[in-house]
C-alpha cells in the first residue's frame, strides 16, 4: 500500500533539465506573431518565455510567466495545451508542437527552487475587496487586486485554498506542494485568507458589506457533485466524484478504495477518479454512456488512464448499484444497443457525471440561469447586483483552470475600474 | 554488403588505402589504440607527437562548446605532446609498422632545438615510419621553444624543416598553425627548405567560455585556465580557407596537403579534398564518437563517387579551387529574388523579422494569412530570408533581375543547402 501511495503521489511527467529545456526551446521557431501567446486564455505569453529560455534567461522566463499568471506552475501541469497554446504552435507545420507546458513547468520549477520573488505588492491602501472562493479564479483575481493596492480577503469554505486544485486534480498531475506554494505566493502579496468560512452560510453577504468590503467577487466554482437518480446510491461504497477525490488527495492517498472500482462518467473529473482508483486500488473500469472519442475529457488524460490499465466500457448506462448487507457488490449496467445487459463486480461505484454550484442566492436578487449558475457580463464579470462580480466555473459551468485564471484577471480589472470610478 | 569503392590515393609518394588518417593527438597515442583504429578501417595514423621533452599535463584539460542538443560544436584541449618515454613510443611505432605493413604510419615529431629535431627524425626513420610530420603548431606548449611559437617564426620553421629533411630520406611534412594571418608564409619557408607536403590546420588559440562564477575560462584547473587550441566542426570553415589559400598559392601549387579541422562526415572530407587536400586527418570527432566513424566516411564517399562517376579520388583534389575567386571577380550585375512557397510556409514570420531588422524591409507580412509577400523594389536579393527560414526548401531562389548595366543570361545560385 505504501508503494502504491508513493506512486499515486509521484508526478507522472518527468521534468525537463536545463539542457533538455534548452533543446526543446531551440525547436521553437520564435514566430513573429507568437500564435501560442494568442492561444493562452490567461495571457501567460509562451512566445516570450520560450524566447527567454532559448536565450538562457531562465529567470526572465519565470518572470514573464509569474507576472501574467499567478498559477503559472499549476497551469504548466494541468492546462489542456493541445487545445490552447500548443494547438496554435507553428512548429506543428514541420513536425510536432513545442512542449510548451513542460517548458513553463521548467521555468516555474526553476523559480521555485531559487526562491525567486517576481511579484511584490504595493502597500494595500485602497478599498477592501472580498473574494468568495479560493480556487483558480479567486486566486487570480486576488493577486491582481493586491498588485493594484487593494486590501483583499479570500473567504474559503474549506480548510485549504486551491479549490479543484487541492480537492480534485490528482497529485500525479498536480502535486499538492505546487498548489500550496502558489497559494502561499498569493498570501505573501498581502491577501488575507479566511478558511472554513462559507459565505452565505457562515457569514452573510450583508455582514461582508458591514465589514467594509466595497466589492465582492464570487468565484465559488462548482463545489458539489450532480446527483442522479440511480437505485442503490445509498449503499456503502457508492458515492460521487468530488467527495471521492476530496478524500484521496488531501489524505495523500490514505483511503481504502476497494478492489473493484467502477467509475461512471467520461469527463476530466472521471479520469482523475479512475487514476486515483487505479493507483491506489486494483481493478478499475470506466463506464461511459457514449463512445470513447465522445468523451469530454482531455485526450491525453484518457490515454494516460488507459495506459495505467483502466478498462473502458463505453456506450453503456448504469441501471442500478447492487449490494448486500448495505454494501456495494456490483453495478448493473445496460448497453445502449438495448440488448446487452450485465453485472459488473464492484465494491466501490463513483459517479462522475458533473458538478453544480452551492446556492448563490445569498446575494439578494442575483441573476442566475436555469442551472443556478451566476450570470455575469463576459467582458466585465459584473453581475446585476452593484459591486458584485462573478467569474470562473460558477459562471461558465465548469471550464479549465486557465480559463478561470483568465476570468479572474478580467474581474480584477473590472473591479478596479468600478471602484476607481466611485472614488 | 556495404558499398566500398577503391578510395586509394597517393600522398607524397606513399600509397594510402584511403585518405582517412588519425591526426596526431590522444586518438593515436599507443599501440593498442592505433591497432584498433587501423582495424576499423583508417588508412593510416599520424602517431601522437613524440619528443625528448616530456610534458606534465593538467587536469581537467578539455572543454567543449555546444549548441543546445549538439555537443562538441567545438572542442578545446590543453594537452601537449606524448607523455610516454620516447623509446617506448618508438617501439610501438615499430611494432605497428611491422603488424600493419600496408597501412601508413606518419611520425609526428617535435624538438626543442635543431639537434633534437635531427635526432628524432633519424629515430622515426629507423622504426619504419612512412612520412615525418613536424609539429610546428601546438598552441599550448609549456615550453616556448616548441609548438606554435615556432610555427609563427618563419626562420625557425625553415631551419628546423631543413634539419629534419637532412636527417631522413622520408618525405617531410610540417604542420602549420592557424594562429597567424597568412599560412602561405611559413608553408613557403618549409617548402623552400625541403618539405614535401604541408599539413593544416592545427588548433586555433581560443577561450571557449568564461565562467561567470569563477571568472576564468574553462576548463578551470584549480582556479586558473589558459588560452589553448580549438578544434572540431566550428573550425572547419577556417581550416578550409587556410588550405584553399595555400593550394592557390603560386609557390605551393604542387605541394600535397594533408587537410584537417572539423571533419566529421564524408561531406566534410570531400570538401577538404575539393580545396586541395589529398590526405585527411581527424581527431575531434573520433574523441567524441570513436574510430567507427570511419565506416561512414568510407561508405559516404563511396556512394558519392558512384553517383558522380568518379573512379579515382585524386581526380577531385583541388577541383573547387578555380571557382573560389577574389571578391572583385564575383559577378555583381544581377539580383535573385526569393520565391516563397506559401503551401510549405508554416507562418512563423522569421523571414519577415530578419528582413526588417537585419535586411532591407522588403517583406510585407500578411498578418491575417501569416504569409510573406516580397516587395521587389526593396529586395536586394541578399538571401537572408532563405537562410533563416526553418522549413526545408520553402524559400528558394526565384526570378533573376539584371541591373541596368547587366547582361541577361542564365544564372545559377545556391544560397544554402539543408543537407
Amino acid at each position: 500500500m505504501e508503494e502504491k501511495r508513493k506512486e499515486y503521489l509521484k508526478e507522472v511527467v518527468p521534468p525537463f533539465t536545463p539542457v533538455t529545456a534548452m533543446e526543446e526551446a531551440s525547436r521553437c521557431l520564435l514566430c513573429h506573431d507568437a500564435p501560442c501567446s494568442a492561444g493562452c486564455p490567461a495571457g501567460t505569453d509562451p512566445g516570450k518565455f520560450i524566447r527567454s529560455i532559448r536565450f538562457r534567461n531562465f529567470k526572465g522566463a519565470a518572470e514573464t510567466i509569474r507576472e501574467n499568471n499567478i498559477l503559472g506552475s499549476t497551469c504548466a501541469r494541468v492546462c489542456p495545451y493541445g487545445r490552447t497554446c500548443e494547438e496554435a504552435c507553428s512548429r506543428t507545420g514541420i513536425d510536432v508542437p513545442i512542449q510548451i507546458g513542460r517548458l513553463q513547468r521548467f521555468a516555474t520549477d526553476f523559480e521555485q527552487a531559487l526562491g525567486m520573488k517576481v511579484l511584490e505588492a504595493p502597500e494595500a491602501t485602497l478599498e477592501k475587496v472580498a473574494v468568495i472562493g479560493g480556487g483558480p479564479a479567486g486566486l487570480a483575481a486576488a493577486t491582481k487586486l493586491a498588485m493594484k493596492g487593494y486590501k483583499v480577503t479570500i473567504f474559503e469554505k474549506n480548510e485549504k485554498a486551491g479549490g479543484v486544485l487541492t480537492y480534485g486534480i490528482v497529485p500525479g498531475r498536480l502535486p499538492q506542494e505546487i498548489v500550496d506554494w502558489e497559494v502561499q505566493y498569493v498570501a505573501d502579496l498581502g491577501v488575507e485568507f479566511v478558511y472554513n468560512c462559507q459565505v452565505g452560510k457562515d457569514l452573510s453577504y450583508e455582514a461582508l458589506k458591514e465589514q467594509g468590503f466595497k466589492a465582492v467577487f464570487m468565484a465559488m466554482g462548482l463545489q458539489n457533485s450532480k446527483p442522479i437518480e440511480l437505485p442503490g446510491m445509498d449503499l456503502e461504497g457508492a458515492g460521487y466524484a468530488l467527495e471521492f477525490l476530496a478524500e484521496a488527495k488531501p489524505s495523500e492517498g490514505q483511503l481504502d478504495v476497494g478492489e473493484h472500482v467502477v467509475i461512471i462518467g467520461g469527463g476530466d473529473v472521471a479520469m482523475d477518479c479512475a487514476t486515483t482508483a487505479k493507483m491506489l486500488g486494483n481493478r478499475v473500469s470506466v463506464v461511459y454512456r457514449r463512445r470513447k472519442i465522445d468523451m469530454p475529457a482531455y485526450p491525453a488524460e484518457v490515454a494516460h488512464v488507459q495506459s495505467i490499465g483502466v478498462d473502458f466500457i463505453t456506450e453503456t448506462l448504469p441501471v442500478e448499484v447492487l449490494g448486500e448487507n448495505g454494501k456495494v457488490t456490483a453495478l448493473k449496467a445496460q448497453g445502449k444497443d438495448g440488448v446487452s445487459e450485465f453485472v459488473l463486480k464492484a465494491d466501490r461505484v463513483v459517479l462522475a457525471i458533473g458538478q453544480e454550484t452551492d446556492d448563490v442566492t445569498f446575494v439578494e436578487g442575483i441573476m442566475v440561469d436555469e442551472k443556478q449558475l451566476v450570470q455575469s457580463s463576459e467582458t466585465t464579470c459584473a453581475t446585476n447586483v452593484e459591486g458584485v462580480f462573478a467569474a470562473g466555473d460558477v459562471v461558465n459551468g465548469g471550464k479549465t483552470v486557465v480559463q478561470a485564471v483568465a476570468e479572474g484577471k478580467t474581474a480584477a480589472d473590472s473591479i478596479d475600474a468600478y471602484l476607481a470610478a466611485k472614488r | 554488403m556495404a558499398k566500398r569503392k577503391d578510395l586509394s590515393i597517393e600522398f607524397c609518394g606513399v600509397k594510402c588505402e584511403n585518405p582517412f588518417f588519425l591526426s596526431s593527438s590522444p586518438v593515436g597515442s599507443n599501440y593498442d589504440m592505433c591497432k584498433k583504429a587501423l582495424e576499423s578501417g583508417w588508412g593510416g595514423i599520424v602517431y601522437k607527437t613524440i619528443g625528448y621533452w616530456i610534458p606534465q599535463e593538467c587536469s581537467p584539460r578539455f572543454d567543449q562548446t555546444r549548441k543546445e542538443s549538439t555537443s562538441f560544436t567545438g572542442f578545446k584541449n590543453m594537452e601537449m605532446i606524448s607523455d610516454k618515454p620516447t623509446e617506448k613510443n618508438l617501439e610501438m611505432m615499430y611494432q605497428l609498422k611491422k603488424d600493419f605493413p600496408d597501412k601508413v604510419l606518419i611520425a609526428s615529431i617535435m624538438g626543442e632545438n635543431t639537434e633534437e629535431w635531427e635526432k628524432l627524425a633519424k629515430a622515426v626513420t629507423e622504426v619504419g615510419a612512412d612520412i615525418i610530420e613536424c609539429n610546428f603548431s601546438c598552441p599550448q606548449m609549456t615550453s616556448h621553444a616548441m609548438g606554435s611559437d615556432v610555427g609563427c617564426n618563419f626562420n625557425l620553421v625553415g631551419e628546423y624543416t631543413r634539419a629534419v629533411v637532412n636527417s631522413t630520406h622520408l618525405p617531410v611534412m610540417p604542420k602549420m598553425t592557424p594562429n597567424l594571418t597568412l599560412m602561405e608564409l611559413p608553408a613557403r619557408a618549409a617548402v623552400k627548405n625541403g618539405a614535401k607536403a604541408i599539413s593544416a590546420i592545427n588548433t586555433i588559440k581560443s577561450i571557449t567560455e568564461v565562467d561567470l562564477d569563477d571568472f576564468t575560462c574553462l576548463p578551470i584547473v584549480n582556479g586558473k585556465s589558459s588560452i589553448s587550441g580549438y578544434s572540431g566542426s566550428a573550425v572547419k570553415p577556417i581550416a578550409l580557407r587556410f588550405i584553399a589559400q595555400m593550394a592557390q598559392d603560386d609557390e605551393l601549387k604542387n605541394i600535397p596537403f594533408s587537410g584537417m579541422g572539423g571533419i566529421e562526415t564524408w561531406q566534410d572530407a570531400l570538401e577538404f579534398m575539393l580545396v586541395g587536400a589529398s590526405n585527411l586527418q581527424v581527431t575531434t570527432s573520433v574523441m567524441q564518437y570513436g574510430y567507427r566513424i570511419v565506416e561512414d566516411l568510407i561508405s559516404g564517399v563511396s556512394y558519392w563517387m558512384e553517383e558522380k562517376g568518379i573512379t579515382d579520388l585524386s581526380q577531385i583534389v583541388g577541383k573547387a579551387l578555380p571557382n573560389i575567386v577574389p571578391a572583385e571577380d564575383i559577378e555583381r550585375d544581377f539580383k535573385v529574388f526569393p520565391k516563397y512557397d506559401h503551401d510549405k510556409c508554416v507562418g512563423c514570420g522569421r523571414c519577415y523579422v530578419s528582413c526588417y531588422d537585419g535586411g532591407h524591409q522588403a517583406i510585407d507580412w500578411n498578418e491575417e494569412e501569416r504569409r510573406p509577400y516580397l516587395d521587389e523594389d526593396k529586395c536586394v536579393g541578399c538571401g537572408l530570408c532563405w537562410i533563416v527560414c526553418p522549413v526545408e526548401n520553402c524559400i528558394v531562389p526565384g526570378e533573376v533581375k539584371f541591373h541596368d548595366f547587366g547582361k541577361p543570361r542564365d544564372i545559377h545560385v545556391i544560397p544554402k543547402k539543408f543537407i
